[in-house]
């Protein structure tokens, strides 16, 4: 398979946990003026007991940019995979240069030219650049041994990487490589099958702002050789600038569309939620106790050059913000006792805190719920209970023995708090919902004493009404006097349920703001390295 | 007792009962005692392995260790005439310390468990051989220890000491292994390191206490194996003794992968391993033969295993298809 058709399954949930859609002030029928390349009428799929798109209807003219928004959970994954021609929709036309078909399969999908860049990039890294693009595909040459023509292969790859305007050689290994120009490669690959809408699924997501430049110039490129581009992201003011529509879907259907004159954050933003977003509800701030973790000059992997300091207090919660690369990781691995510091200390109630293991970590009653629940989180394989007790077996057992009676007595308790879904404390936790599986592992740090508590990404790929309960508890825990330290890359989230907001840009905090702070701009300013006087776009200031 | 050790008693007891209806001498008191004497020594060697192996890892010295222990010990009582209520203790100790060099090694030097035990298969082989100058060590003529040799080759009741000794370490060892807070690490480390450790388990200290415990009883092992030979060549003394345990631990339901398995299977994995070698005998198989009989069994009992094992797999997922449950939308 020459390029990967597969759509990113993105946190995989097609719930309309809203109702239907309000009214919609902002539909502005679009006159295509390109020839269409691909239209999509109607099409439903339904998933038992979910609708996950409801007659949506879209058109994509050759050379055109299309910006596609949407929440988590609006239906994007599944449009991506009909496209890819992973699954077929019940009902619904789709259409490719007028040809009408009643579903795609993967190759009718890579026939007609449609290729996918997604975020997790599947590129071979022990392999160079040239190798990845025409991997199975390789140009040999003649005789008996079929050896790769290095010498076609590279005089195919060249004029790939040059429309593109890569600065990069086909022979460069791609882990030499940087995420942006990785994708890159990803994109020259799609060329070199003549694709014809190429579809960038959050390619931005984990670059550095310079590096989203370079791909927003890409872009561009493309649609200027008449490929029609399918852009989606969350970070808004990437799509005001490349695309040329934006097409928004709401709970499964098309919630409207943008002509390239109309588009601002703020009607995307309305289209995408139905409602206009309001000025957030200013929640009473906790008033927070004594300083639990002070951290004083430290040093981490990701910085080793410099100094972070910051204070997390009792009965708050402190959100930490930062762009990918930041250092936010590599602290809360130096907090939790896995990683060691490279200089500068941590105190806990004023005491120095030594720390050699998580086990010291969790003796001091610092827990951590890790960003990569699956591997680090919880043990897929055991049941509930023994996910819970597992960090307090000596508090489940007669001596040395371990009492499953008094395990499952925790976990039922844990389960009815935490209001964790499954069949019973004995299923095995691997297959819960990523929420519920999310809800194991507060659920076993809840059964301790948590002192402090840090939480690294904590509803990364849960569903929305998983994500409102984690809030919840999360706040509970601070009322309760727990100091939790929450990272997280969502914004939203960072200013919905912090109670303050330390950025972190390369390795340091950037800057602190309090509640009457609070805004996007703000935060992107910090975590670009900016200082709060500094006015004007971040993302354009920065190249 | 899990389905999987069940299943493994059910073979042992067919493929037994097909044994003895065509060779009665099968059921003869002194063969039952010869095999159940090797059931014990192997038994230990693979209780051992199976510590070792629920972590992820592997134990390839096994073999060269029950060379180099025997030649120690003989040499110790035999010939320095060290008493041998000192003699067992300090070649426990040094199984012990083995262990905990090996288990240093792989979690704090993060060196790769077949790598580590690979490079000890070589080098206690070599030192083995070294210290005896290539020779045999032996008890000279008309030495006598009646404790020890009652303790290790005697029998009690007409059951061997040896299969006695392996009844209560596997006893204790199950217990430990699945009731005990440093059992469910094992499983734990096993199934998922990482999680592991970010539960605030000790995982190094762990895993470095399996290689100790497997240190420990391959020591043991080495004990009764010399007091079973008498005479040592250390060439050839103990080859292969590593495969053996590993053996039986994968027909027991071990995964190489890790934090699968019960003891109970490890035993009954020893157990079918030593009635095969008997079978080969008593039918008149070639001994020649021997290595393929085992190997074609074990193959067998994996690859049955395994299609059972995907066979329940598409059958839970078939019922829930039919169910057809809210499951989907989560995938």
């Amino acid at each position: 398979m020459p390029v990967a058709p597969l759509p990113a399954t993105e946190s995989g949930n097609y719930a309309s946990m809203r109702g239907r859609a309000m009214e919609l002030p902002d539909q502005v029928s679009d006159a295509v003026a390109a020839p269409t390349f691909l239209s999509l009428q109607n099409v439903r799929k339904t998933y038992p007991g979910v609708t996950a798109l409801d007659g949506f209807s879209m058109e994509v003219g050759a050379g055109e940019v299309i910006g596609l928004v949407g929440e988590n959970g609006a239906g994007k994954s599944t449009l991506m995979k009909i496209l890819g021609g992973v699954i077929a929709p019940d009902s619904g036309a789709i259409a490719i240069d007028d040809v009408s078909h009643e579903r795609l399969t993967v190759e009718t999908s890579i026939g007609a030219g449609i290729a996918f860049v997604h975020q997790e990039l599947n590129l071979f890294d022990n392999l160079d650049v040239a190798a990845n693009i025409f991997l199975g595909r390789e140009p040999l040459k003649a005789g008996f041994l079929k050896l790769v023509d290095r010498d076609r292969l590279r005089n195919q790859v060249e004029p790939l990487l040059k429309r593109i305007g890569a600065n990069f050689s086909p022979d460069a290994p791609v882990a030499d490589l940087s995420l942006a120009q990785q994708q890159m490669v990803e994109i020259a690959k799609a060329l070199s099958i003549d694709a014809r809408l190429v579809i960038l699924d959050e390619p931005t997501s984990s670059l550095p702002l310079a590096e989203t430049e370079k791909l927003l110039d890409v872009i561009a490129s493309l649609k200027a050789s008449g490929i029609a581009v399918i852009f989606i992201s969350h970070r808004l003011h990437e799509i005001e600038r490349a695309a040329d529509r934006v097409v928004a879907l709401r709970d499964g259907a098309l919630a409207g569309t943008l002509s390239k004159a109309e588009i601002t954050h703020d009607r995307m933003v309305k289209l995408m939620i139905g409602r206009a977003l309001k000025a957030r509800t200013q929640t009473p701030g906790r008033t927070p106790g004594k300083v639990a973790l002070a951290v004083d000059g430290l040093r981490t992997a990701a910085h080793p050059d410099r100094q972070l300091r910051i204070d997390v207090r009792y009965g708050e919660i402190l959100g930490l913000a930062g762009l990918v690369g930041s250092g936010r990781t590599e602290l809360a691995r130096v907090l939790y006792g896995i990683d060691r510091s490279y200089g500068g200390g941590v105190s806990l109630d004023g005491e120095p805190l030594m720390l050699g293991s998580a086990a010291d970590a969790v003796k001091k009653g610092i827990f951590l719920v890790p960003e990569d629940r699956k591997l680090t989180g919880v043990l897929l394989d055991l049941p509930i209970t023994e996910n819970i007790s597992l960090p307090n077996l000596r508090g489940h057992s007669h001596r040395y023995f371990v009492s499953a009676s008094m395990e499952a007595a925790t976990a039922e308790r844990q389960k009815a708090d935490l209001a964790i879904k499954a069949p019973s404390v004995q299923t095995r936790t691997g297959t819960l919902s990523g929420g519920n599986q999310q809800k194991v592992v507060l659920a076993k740090w809840l059964a301790m004493k948590p002192k402090v508590i840090i939480l690294d990404e904590p509803t990364r790929g849960i569903d929305i009404g998983a994500k409102a309960e984690i809030y919840a508890l999360m706040g509970a825990l601070a009322d309760a006097g727990v100091a939790v330290l929450m990272i997280s890359s969502d914004m939203e989230e960072v200013i919905g349920a912090s109670d303050r907001i330390a950025v972190m840009h390369e390795g340091r905090i950037s800057g602190i703001l309090e509640k009457d702070q609070f805004n996007q701009e703000n935060v992107l300013l910090l975590a670009v390295g900016k200082t709060l006087g500094e006015r004007g776009a971040p993302d354009r200031s920065v190249s | 007792m899990s389905k999987k050790d069940l299943g493994l008693l059910l073979l042992i007891l067919v493929v037994g009962a097909v044994v003895a209806l065509i060779n009665p001498r099968f059921l003869l008191p002194i063969n039952l005692a010869n095999t159940s004497n090797l059931i014990g020594l192997f038994g230990m060697l693979a209780i051992g392995q199976a510590f070792v192996i629920i972590t992820g890892g592997i134990e390839l010295s096994v073999g060269s260790l029950v060379a180099l222990f025997g030649v120690l010990f003989v040499d110790f009582v035999a010939t320095r005439g060290m008493a041998w209520t000192v003699a067992v203790p300090l070649i426990l100790v040094f199984g012990a310390v083995l262990g905990l060099v090996h288990g240093w090694l792989i979690t704090r030097m993060k060196l790769q468990p077949f790598v580590v035990t690979l490079c000890g298969l070589l080098i206690y082989r070599g030192v083995a051989r070294f210290y005896t100058a290539d020779g045999t060590a032996g008890f000279a003529f008309g030495q006598s220890f009646p404790t020890l040799e009652f303790l290790t080759a005697g029998r009690s009741w007409g059951v061997p000491n040896s299969f006695i000794a392996l009844i209560i370490i596997a006893a204790i060892m199950w217990v430990v292994l699945h009731r005990s807070v440093f059992g469910r690490y094992l499983y734990a480390i096993g199934k998922n390191e990482e999680a592991a450790k970010y539960s605030g388990i000790r995982t190094d200290r762990v895993v470095m206490a399996a290689y100790v415990i497997c240190g420990v009883l391959t020591a043991i092992s080495a004990i009764y194996f010399a007091m079973y030979t008498r005479s040592i060549s250390p060439a050839s003394h103990g080859n292969f003794y590593e495969l053996y345990a590993i053996a039986a631990a994968v027909l027991g339901g071990f995964s190489l992968r890790g934090g699968e398995g019960s003891l109970i299977g490890a035993v009954l994995g020893t157990v079918l391993l030593q009635e095969l070698q008997n079978l080969v005998n008593l039918l008149g198989i070639p001994s020649s033969l021997n290595f393929a009989v085992m190997g074609g069994v074990i193959l067998i009992g994996v690859l049955a295993d395994q299609q059972w094992s995907v066979f329940k797999t598409r059958r839970v997922i078939t019922v829930a298809a039919r169910r057809n449950t809210v499951g989907a939308a989560a995938e």
